[in-house]
């Protein structure tokens, strides 16, 4: 098996979904001559040409629009955020077009797009640049939110994304870009939707997605220096939640640790805790912890956002909380 | 697609040389202009009154005085060529051929509405005459005509995707982004602004600087047209010469069309931003159907007492389309559920059963 990083996966995704149809464009800023601006869609533009490849103004909700409405007519785009901070001036596209339209309009459109880039805090660039939108955008109805954490989850994953006749929100995180791991040659399809259990463990479960999917692995390795076991499950798609595997791993442990980047309020922790207490509420020996980003604009000085984002540290602290 | 070397066309002037000349209509053709036209206006006037009963709910907002605007500029157009609008689409959608059962049966929020009774009002769609909408966030439509034109010129169909707005959006971000975009990428898109002079409530001399509003268009080095359109020819005409453009050439355009809606923003408008001396003064000097009629009378394509049928029958379309809507049943509560997703077919499913 290859031995790809995260964006080298994601471009094979890219690369061989253009390849199988012809009616998957790309747009965005600096997608084309610039490569991308984190080299997710290098030598795209020079592999399929200028009429799939299109480098856009700067412009989101110009071309996020243009998008959907290609869509709406059959082509299937994959539009790119250079980061999904700047998809809120693209807000109102992406969910009152993007999410709307089929429904409005009594089921007579398809919106196969595909809406995705870079995300996440921790690499000091400050509040307008280290948004984690997943909960925002997971709470429109009719949008998919993907959070891949793994190279091999990113290229499968994207994939089915790219095929699904529906809009999905596939959301990167910048920090793991250069992350390496194994990825299966040729044509793999990742089911969306699915969580997948990245480690097992007994005694506390810790459910993440995306990069706090590494922060909740870090934490599992300082637990079992304390000898204790911890269970890392890794969502992968934040809707829709795969509540049979949340629902099966809390059976098993009955402890629950939530790791998520954005937010508090409202974050999709809320949501999962939500299910877990509603449906498993016998299931649980302990109240259920989560661990979010603080809930204070992100600040650019390391120490301060160090300070606001989960870490390990304060996983583990949690978790053993639930245990005392 | 890429960007070669573009033709420039000034909005001072009109786009030079229309290859093809806009093609003059019989006088029978002539007369289904204005049966289209009075056809609308009776529509409206029969929603109006359903509203006023309540059996229309949300907002309802009337095209009322705009007649010539859409039947003129869509009568320019192929049945596979694309239109979208904004909220106030009501004229827009019969103008497209849609039926008037079909449009007040979404009004009413009826199962046998356009849209299934999940749009109402300001989100009509009839995909198959590609009638794409019906949009309620002011401007919110522009982005999605240029990437409907751009998949047009992708596939290389020839069609074209007319794009109406207010005078109220051209103060919109998506507005310039789409204008920039569509002039950039040379997309086979028009936009019309429908310039009846008031942004909801707030005359065009409280709302946009730069006059007139076509001079947008040559920001992005597009064509700019400005037409008359309370007389149904010019509107004819001048998109006549838009729509070659973007069909023979791929180039945008922008055209400004004047008008005047005699009803308010929408039904529930007190009308203090205006007087009642100004909408009588302009339905007296430029009403649209009035004038058309008078035309054709002097052409002879129409008699008074052809006239009179065109207006029985439309009032009786009218009468019937609620009739139809009234005894249209209300929508399942199972449907709430329904289109929400696509079928997927080049994927397994993989959502839970909804509600689940």
């Amino acid at each position: 098996m290859a031995v790809l990083t995260m964006r080298e996966a994601l471009n094979q995704a890219l690369s061989e979904e253009m390849e199988r149809d012809e009616k998957v464009i790309l747009l965005g800023e600096e997608v084309a001559e610039y490569q991308g601006a984190y080299k997710v869609s290098s030598g795209l533009l020079q592999k399929f040409g200028a009429k799939r490849v299109w480098d856009t103004p700067i412009s989101e909700s110009g071309f996020a629009g243009l998008g959907v409405g290609a869509a709406m007519q059959g082509l299937r785009p994959v539009v790119e955020f250079m980061t999904w901070s700047f998809s809120m001036v693209a807000y109102d596209q992406i969910v009152n077009n993007a999410g709307a339209i089929r429904y409005m309009s009594g089921g007579q459109y398809s919106i196969p797009i595909v809406f995705r880039g870079s995300s996440g805090a921790g690499l000091q660039v400050g509040a307008t640049h280290s948004h984690t939108p997943e909960n925002w955008y997971a709470n429109v109805p009719a949008l998919t939110v993907i959070t891949p954490a793994f190279p091999d989850d990113a290229k499968g994953l994207l994939k089915s994304a790219i095929r699904s006749n529906n809009p999905v929100c596939f959301i990167e995180n910048e920090k793991l870009y250069g992350f390496k791991d194994e990825v299966p040659e040729g044509d793999i399809l990742t089911t969306i939707g699915k969580a997948r259990i990245r480690r097992e463990g007994s005694q506390v479960t810790l459910i993440a997605n995306s990069a706090s999917t590494h922060v909740a692995l870090a934490s599992a390795l300082q637990l079992e220096a304390d000898g204790i076991s911890a269970e890392v499950l890794d969502l992968r798609t934040i809707k829709p939640l795969d509540l049979p595997a949340i629902l099966g791993s809390v059976a098993k442990t009955n402890r629950v640790v939530i790791v998520e980047e954005n937010k508090p309020f409202a974050g999709w922790g809320a949501q999962v805790a939500y299910e877990i207490q509603n449906r498993s509420f016998d299931e649980l020996d302990a109240p259920i912890e989560r661990v979010t980003g603080l809930d204070v604009p992100q600040p650019y000085s390391r120490v301060l956002e160090q300070a606001v984002m989960p870490s390990a540290e304060r996983v583990t602290e949690a978790a053993k909380k639930t245990l005392a | 697609m890429a960007s070669s070397g573009a033709k420039k066309v000034r909005s001072k002037e009109k786009p030079g040389k229309s290859p093809a000349v806009l093609p003059t209509l019989t006088p029978s053709e002539r007369v289904d202009l204005l049966r289209k036209m009075v056809l609308i206006r009776r529509f409206e006037q029969k929603a109006a009154q359903a509203f006023m009963q309540a059996k229309i709910k949300g907002f309802c907002h009337l095209y009322i005085g705009q007649e010539a605007l859409a039947v003129g500029s869509i009568s320019t157009l192929n049945s596979s060529d694309a239109v979208i609008t904004a909220y106030r689409d009501h004229g827009h959608a019969l103008a497209r051929g849609m039926t008037p059962r079909e449009c007040m049966a979404e009004l009413f929020g009826k199962i046998t509405g356009c849209s299934r009774g999940k749009g109402g009002s300001m989100h009509f769609f009839n995909r198959e005459k590609h009638f794409h909408g019906g949009h309620g966030i002011v401007g919110g439509q522009t982005p999605l005509a240029a990437g409907i034109a751009f998949a047009q010129k992708y596939n290389g169909t020839g069609e074209v995707t007319v794009c109406y707005l207010g005078d109220g959006a051209v103060n919109q971000g998506a507005f310039h982004e789409s204008l920039n975009l569509a002039a950039l990428w040379k997309l086979p898109v028009i936009y019309v602004i429908e310039n009846n002079e008031y942004a909801m409530g707030t005359h065009q001399s409280r709302s946009s600087a730069g006059y007139p509003l076509v001079k947008r268009a040559d920001g992005y080095d597009m064509a700019g047209i400005t037409a008359n359109g309370n007389d149904v020819d010019d509107v004819r005409e001048k998109m006549w010469d838009a729509v070659q453009l973007a069909r023979t050439e791929s180039l945008p355009s922008l055209v400004e069309v004047k008008t005047y809606r005699y009803r308010g923003h929408s039904m529930s408008d007190p009308g203090n931003y205006r007087t009642k001396e100004e909408i009588a003064e302009r339905k007296k000097e430029s009403e649209p159907i009035s004038l058309f009629k008078e035309r054709l009378f002097k052409e002879k394509a129409l008699t008074e007492k052809q006239y009179e049928e065109i207006e029985r029958v439309a009032v009786e379309e009218a009468e019937d389309s609620i009739a139809f809507a009234e005894s249209s049943p209300e929508p399942e509560v199972a449907t709430v559920f329904e289109d929400i997703f696509a079928p997927e077919d080049q994927i397994a499913e993989f959502r839970p059963p909804i509600g689940s």
